[in-house]
């Protein structure tokens, strides 16, 4: 059987030929033709003209022809949807074959054909193949169910297909049971809608638990990624479950075995953590991740990459392993660099030397990445295990000696962090680094070099000619900035001698440059200089702050979704899946950890780090004295809008600033078009201020008192500005669900459909979980209330302001933008009450500098027990109380979606219309929104 | 799930392309094309995103394989499921290579059909496929029992054999295969040593035999109390050995192994892997190789190498090669050696010394003088001297006990199956350093 002659038919007239043949009366003629049709299809040639006659195929009771024509239909049938009805006859009785394997292959078929109209008569099969007495077919249609979700969910749900779904749970065939457990996962997956999620109760796990002893390898991979997202009820469930799945760990399939540890990682949060259940399970743990580390390359990459995030979360689980990371020879590329990361975070006092010495080895390999990834590795180590600091640097420096280009530079750089690490220390390798000047032509490696110039510039004697070498070299803008603060730094040290070096660089940096970070810190540093030096001096050589040891650490609340995403692609890229995955409705139950973990367990976390939200925008370096300027744009919008648009602004940095991708100019034009052509302002209600999503205060403050304050709808997208659509809307709370409000009005004469939104990156992730809902058309004149549930896993980034949100909606028109602001108390969590304890500890552990106290009203004077219990409506905890010298304090915790907590002191004088607020958080950002919203609540009650 | 399987040629050209789910465009299959097979660099990584969609990625010969997805997938289930893929293609028409996929392309897409559901693998045991899918099409006509027979195999809970099965001669095969891996110091100084073990078994068995096999792991032995048989004792002279840890294929009852220490189970026809396993403890060493490496100054280098093996004295090891690297300035090797042949090859930089056989307790040894053109380049970093080999026995120390058939229902006993047990132990990395 040579099948390779049809994927060389490439003459004229081939289409024509095909159609010939499939028409033709010879069966083996069809079926060759057939065949040509889809090795066409393979390599991409469009051969959907020939539809109508590949259709007519498909009567046959031969069932490779059948097969060939149906993966012909899968393909085609969306281009050409009316005549895919056409097959559906054949599918029908298909359906009610004698033959097991033809009705499954009808139904399997059936849901592939992605057309709508189908799915109406896909209905009764699929109903009838759920009960069929042969398990293959029951399997088959389980997976159907799936298919069909994914083209109709409501049909789905109207259909009772879930229910008859959850009752193949049951099924007596295992691999009906995975294939269930499979699609009802996939359906709560996808589905915003209650119905939909898949109930898991101690009963269906027991029948899981059942099912996975005698299912097919991939069908355990379904029901231990199933059973990782239940939540047992009680240290003995969760153990219980735990010694069930322990057995996987010796299956000989990586996929189970990796689903089996996310189990069981996940289930070891909720057995005590002293337990000696857990010792135990941790040293059943090492053996079997070990053993993937034999297996195919790629497998291995992704077993590393967990590896990766369990010890991180649990470092001892492989604390005596470290040989089995060393690099082999012919790992590839991908593999070393995996290994060598886990090398490091394994790295303790007791293996260090044999650690170092295999780093030596690597260093000398001779892929690029992986020397570089080496020496930095040897500077890692160094900043981790101050015993062997002093080898580290001998070893960078022999490595220097090598002379090999990037080496050396990437020595300097770990060497800068080492000086950081340890200062007055191991300056006396200075002269070494000097000795390599000329050959660092790389940003970064220059940078460090000019920062330890600057920083150690009296113990070098020719300072002031390095720095001028490299002033030379100025208009390399990655490093202006360093060149410029070392600069000033030795001035400040050896004033006498640089007096003229320091003026050229501050008139480079003020006069010669187009970059407003570096013109504003050289206008900075002018003035500090000339009327203060000894101020200048303080701030510029201020102390540093210390690097922490472990640099690279994953930020703990990422760390703790990403280990209930084990073996999962998430865990492979160590991002949460709502960065690369689209439109993703997660359900929030599953990325969460018990709260114990969460709260932070210093030892087994290391969570004492701070819970800034990890894709927020990389903090200010500390050297650098002043924040960048990347608002002076939004400032000056603000400047002009409150200009011309009157009513009092007191929040000046709450208008919006222009984002790259909007464009500045076009939100600056819209807000003067709303202006002069758009309704004019309401006395009390600030239309037109509002649709340029300004002045949060001002909103609030119109507020009607509910459980969760819900601001009064505002005109988000005028008429004008959207040819004919209005938009306004506001953000609810109901049943821990958040909401945006939409209240659309077409105002244009032609009717409007095809309603979609999309948001922007914004600070807290919010994005649409479920598509706009818009009953359609929207006739002119004609209102429309609808609301969108609004998840909180979309794609971060930090806005300015930060509760800026940017919206485009579309509709069979246009594509329409416009922003708004979210309410902080939208983003406070319900588990936002901190333990006493923890909460003690974390005040006392956040640094005083990040307390900011406020004077807030208090109009109606209310008593403590009525401010705690309506603030605890709003999801703000009161913690303790206590009375001091005749005044109350209570103390409080939040939570925001994004992890960060705050902490709060409210001082009440009795009969007093104020009260003191002092908030404490690692996120200095959010104090602002927060005090605003106390006042709000408050002044609501 | 997995939304879509490609196969590509080395020149980046389709061969296979079937798309699961709705998400994954036909820009996709050009997408990996351009990004991944035509990219200069190396792969990077075997997971690579493009433009949101992620593509799972492995070589095998000159063909590309690539699952695609949209969504946050199980990765360890995917990259398993390439391989199996491999395999179950393997089986069916031999070496993975552009000319036998395009020979059966439609093969391939009927197993593709049957082996992934919207993305989900399903079962793709070969044993089982080949019942209903077959290289000359699909058998059309078959009985209403052989159907039912077919689903309920394909969804069974023994998916890996067919019933019904009948030999006239049962008779079943024991491979114990072990890689033994070493790193050496020059001083005789074991840095590191495990053997990765693999036990492969042919089964020609008549029905549905329960199978017990029992080795000579430590674990077992002393919770069964048994005291140590001295017929039993293994050729390195261990009773017991520590197996550090195992992993077993689908057949085994791993709720039996992790409560009672037992291996049970129904085995799949024919040949297949039933476990693996590791070692690291008292790993009997056949080889040791003892270098002599002396720079006589700038020009000339003498090299001496002596291995000895140790191992029984009536047991013969095979296909013995040692490589000796030299220094990348080397311009002429003399080489003296008493047995075998050696030779230097200038484009490996290495001495090949190659050995039929050698028997146990003995010693060969040979010694080079190396000249070198003087270069000022940086030292010479001494790559480790390297050893291949085969010998007749478990490095590791591991025996079969016993292998116990019951097949209540046919009429033959354990005694009548005819059973054959062989070991080979091989090198992994087998290194040296000088």
């Amino acid at each position: 059987m040579t099948d390779s002659k049809y994927f060389t038919t490439t003459k004229k007239g081939e289409i024509f030929e095909l159609k010939n043949e499939l028409n033709s009366d010879k069966k083996e003629k069809k079926k060759e033709a057939v065949k040509k049709v889809i090795a066409s299809m393979t390599v991409g040639k469009d051969v959907s003209a020939l539809f109508p006659d590949v259709v007519n195929c498909m009567q046959t009771d031969n069932l490779e022809l059948k097969k060939l024509v149906y993966l012909y239909l899968m393909n085609y049938a969306k281009s050409q949807p009316d005549m895919a009805i056409m097959a559906v006859n054949t599918f029908v009785k298909d359906c009610e074959d004698t033959n097991p394997l033809i009705r499954a292959l009808a139904v399997r078929t059936m849901g592939c054909i992605r057309v709508d109209k189908i799915t109406e008569y896909l209905c009764e099969p699929l109903r009838k193949c759920l009960k069929d007495e042969d398990p293959y077919v029951r399997k088959t249609a389980a997976v159907c169910v799936a298919k069909l979700h994914d083209i109709n969910a409501q049909l789905v749900e109207d259909q009772g297909f879930l229910d008859q779904l959850r009752e193949l749970l049951s099924d007596s065939n295992p691999m009906v049971v995975a294939n269930a457990v499979a699609a009802l996962s996939e359906i709560s997956d996808t589905s915003p809608s209650p119905a939909a999620q898949m109930e898991m109760n101690q009963q269906t796990i027991n029948k899981l638990l059942a099912a996975l002893n005698e299912c097919t390898e991939w069908g355990q991979i379904f029901i231990l990624d199933a059973l990782s997202n239940y939540v047992p009820k009680d240290d003995r469930e969760a153990q219980s479950i735990c010694e069930r799945v322990t057995p996987r760990l010796a299956h000989s399939n990586a996929g189970v075995v990796l689903s089996a540890v996310k189990v069981l990682m996940k289930g070891m949060e909720y057995v005590g953590m002293e337990s000696e259940f857990v010792t135990t399970l941790q040293k059943k743990l090492a053996p079997p991740l070990v053993t993937l580390l034999s297996s195919e390359p790629e497998v291995q990459y992704v077993a590393l990459r967990n590896i990766n995030l369990i010890v991180q979360k649990r470092p001892d689980i492989l604390k005596h392993e470290m040989k089995v990371f060393f690099v082999k020879y012919n790992d590839p590329i991908y593999v070393k660099l995996e290994k060598l990361d886990i090398m490091i975070r394994l790295a303790t006092q007791e293996n260090i030397a044999q650690v170092l010495a295999e780093l030596k080895e690597y260093a000398t390999e001779v892929d690029v990445d992986f020397v570089r990834k080496s020496v930095r590795a040897i500077g890692r180590c160094a900043i981790k295990v101050e015993q062997a600091a002093e080898r580290c640097v001998s070893t960078l420096l022999d490595l220097i000696q090598t002379k090999v280009n990037y080496v050396v530079q990437e020595a300097i750089v770990v060497i800068k962090d080492i000086f950081r690490k340890y200062p007055n220390k191991y300056e006396s390798i200075i002269s070494t680094l000097c000795e390599n000047l000329e050959s660092l032509d790389e940003p970064d490696a220059r940078a460090s070099m000019i920062w330890i110039v600057g920083e150690y510039a009296e113990r070098i004697d020719n300072a002031d000619e390095l720095l001028e070498s490299f002033l030379e070299g100025f208009h390399d803008e990655s490093t202006q900035l360093q060149l410029l603060t070392a600069i000033v730094k030795l001035f400040l040290k050896k004033p006498t001698e640089t007096q003229e070096l320091v003026q050229q660089v501050l008139s480079l940096a003020t006069q010669d440059s187009d970059n407003p970070d570096l013109r504003d810190r050289g206008y900075i540093y002018w003035r500090l200089l000339s009327t203060d030096p000894a101020a200048a001096k303080e701030v510029v050589l201020a102390e540093k702050p210390l690097i922490s040891s472990e640099t690279d650490r994953l930020e703990p609340t990422l760390l703790d979704e990403l280990i209930c995403y084990i073996a999962s692609l998430a865990s492979v890229y160590h991002k949460p899946p709502s960065a690369f995955v689209e439109g993703q409705a997660l359900v929030v139950r599953k990325t969460q950890l018990p709260v114990r973990s969460a709260s932070g367990e210093p030892g087994a976390t290391g969570a004492t780090e701070s819970p800034v939200p990890q894709q927020a925008q990389p903090v200010q370096q500390q050297q650098s004295v002043i924040p960048s300027h990347d608002t002076a744009m939004g400032d000056l919008l603000g400047d002009l809008l409150s200009m011309d648009l009157n009513p009092p602004q007191q929040q000046m940095s709450m208008t919006p600033a222009p984002q790259q991708d909007m464009g500045g100019m076009d939100l600056l034009g819209g807000g003067l078009d709303s202006l002069l052509g758009g309704p004019s302002p309401v006395a009390g209600m600030p239309a037109s201020q509002a649709s340029m999503g300004g002045g949060l205060g001002d909103i609030l403050g119109l507020g009607i008192s509910s459980t969760t304050y819900v601001p009064p709808k505002q005109v988000w997208l005028p008429a004008p500005k959207a040819k004919g659509l209005e938009v306004s809307g506001t953000f609810s709370i109901r049943q821990n669900v958040r909401y945006m409000d939409l209240t659309l009005k077409n105002n244009a004469m032609a009717p409007m459909g095809d309603f979609a939104i999309q948001f922007n990156k914004n600070s807290f992730g919010l994005s649409p979980a479920s598509a706009l809902q818009v009953p359609s058309p929207l006739s002119p004149g004609q209102t429309a209330d609808v609301t969108l549930p609004l998840g909180t896993n979309g794609p971060v980034q930090k806005m300015d302001p930060l509760m800026n949100l940017q919206v485009a909606m579309k509709n069979n028109i246009d594509v329409f933008y416009f922003s708004c602001l979210i309410p902080i108390h939208l983003l406070f969590t319900e588990d936002g009450q901190m333990d006493r304890k923890v909460f003690l500890a974390t005040w006392k552990d956040i640094p005083d500098s990040n307390e900011v106290q406020k004077e807030i009203a208090n109009p109606n004077q209310l008593d403590p027990k009525g401010i705690s219990d309506k603030l605890q409506q709003s999801f703000i905890f009161t913690i303790a109380q206590r009375n001091v010298d005749g005044r109350d304090m209570l103390y409080q915790s939040l939570k925001l979606t994004n992890g960060i907590w705050v902490l709060a002191e409210l001082k009440i004088q009795p009969r007093s219309p104020t009260m003191t607020l002092s908030l404490k958080t690692r996120a200095l950002d959010v104090i602002p929104q927060v005090q605003q919203a106390y006042e709000l609540i408050i002044a609501n009650m | 799930m997995i939304g879509g399987l490609f196969i590509y040629n080395h020149k980046g050209e389709v061969l296979i392309s079937r798309v699961y789910r709705d998400d994954i465009g036909r820009n996709a299959v050009d997408a990996f094309r351009v990004n991944v097979i035509h990219a200069r660099q190396q792969v990077r990584s075997p997971v690579t995103n493009i433009a949101r969609t992620s593509f799972f990625h492995i070589k095998r010969s000159n063909i590309w394989l690539a699952c695609v997805t949209k969504q946050n997938v199980n990765a360890g289930l995917v990259f398993e499921f390439l391989n199996k893929m491999v395999e179950v293609m393997q089986s069916y028409f031999g070496k993975i290579s552009e000319d036998n996929i395009k020979n059966n392309f439609v093969l391939i897409y009927e197993l593709l059909d049957e082996i992934l559901d919207f993305g989900y693998p399903q079962n793709a045991d070969t044993s089982i496929l080949k019942t209903f899918i077959t290289q000359t099409g699909i058998k059309a006509q078959v009985t209403k029992e052989e159907q039912s027979q077919i689903t309920s195999q394909v969804t069974g809970q023994i998916s890996w054999r067919r019933e019904g099965i009948k030999y006239r001669r049962n008779e079943l095969f024991l491979d114990v295969l072990e890689n033994v891996n070493l790193l050496m110091s020059p001083q005789g100084q074991v840095l590191s040593a495990h053997v990765a073990g693999r036990i492969v078994m042919k089964s020609y068995l008549s029905g549905m035999p329960e199978c017990k096999f029992g080795i000579n792991d430590k674990l077992v032995l002393d919770k069964s109390g048994r005291s140590d048989d001295p017929s039993k004792v293994s050729a390195t002279g261990k009773a017991s050995i520590a197996i550090d840890d195992c992993t077993f294929h689908q057949c085994v009852r791993l709720s039996k192994f992790e409560t009672e220490h037992s291996i049970s189970f129904i085995p799949p026809d024919g040949e297949y892997e039933l476990m693996r396993y590791r070692t690291t403890k008292d790993i009997s060493l056949p080889f040791r190789v003892i270098p002599l490496v002396r720079e006589v100054g700038r020009t000339k280098m003498e090299v001496k190498v002596v291995i000895k093996s140790n191992f029984k004295p009536s047991l013969l090891a095979q296909k013995i090669e040692v490589r000796i690297p030299t220094p990348l300035n080397t311009s002429g090797v003399q080489v003296i050696c008493m047995k075998g042949k050696a030779k230097y090859k200038a484009s490996e930089n290495a001495i090949v010394w190659k050995l039929k056989r050698m028997g146990g307790m003995k010693e060969s040894q040979i010694s080079a003088e190396i000249e070198l053109l003087p270069s000022d380049k940086k030292k010479w970093s001494r790559p480790p001297i390297s050893m291949n080999f085969e010998v007749p026995f478990a490095p590791s120390g591991l025996k079969v006990r016993y292998l116990k058939v019951f097949e209540p229902k046919l009429n033959y006993s354990d005694h009548d199956v005819i059973k054959w047990v062989r070991y080979i132990g091989r090198s992994g990395l087998y290194e040296t350093r000088c």
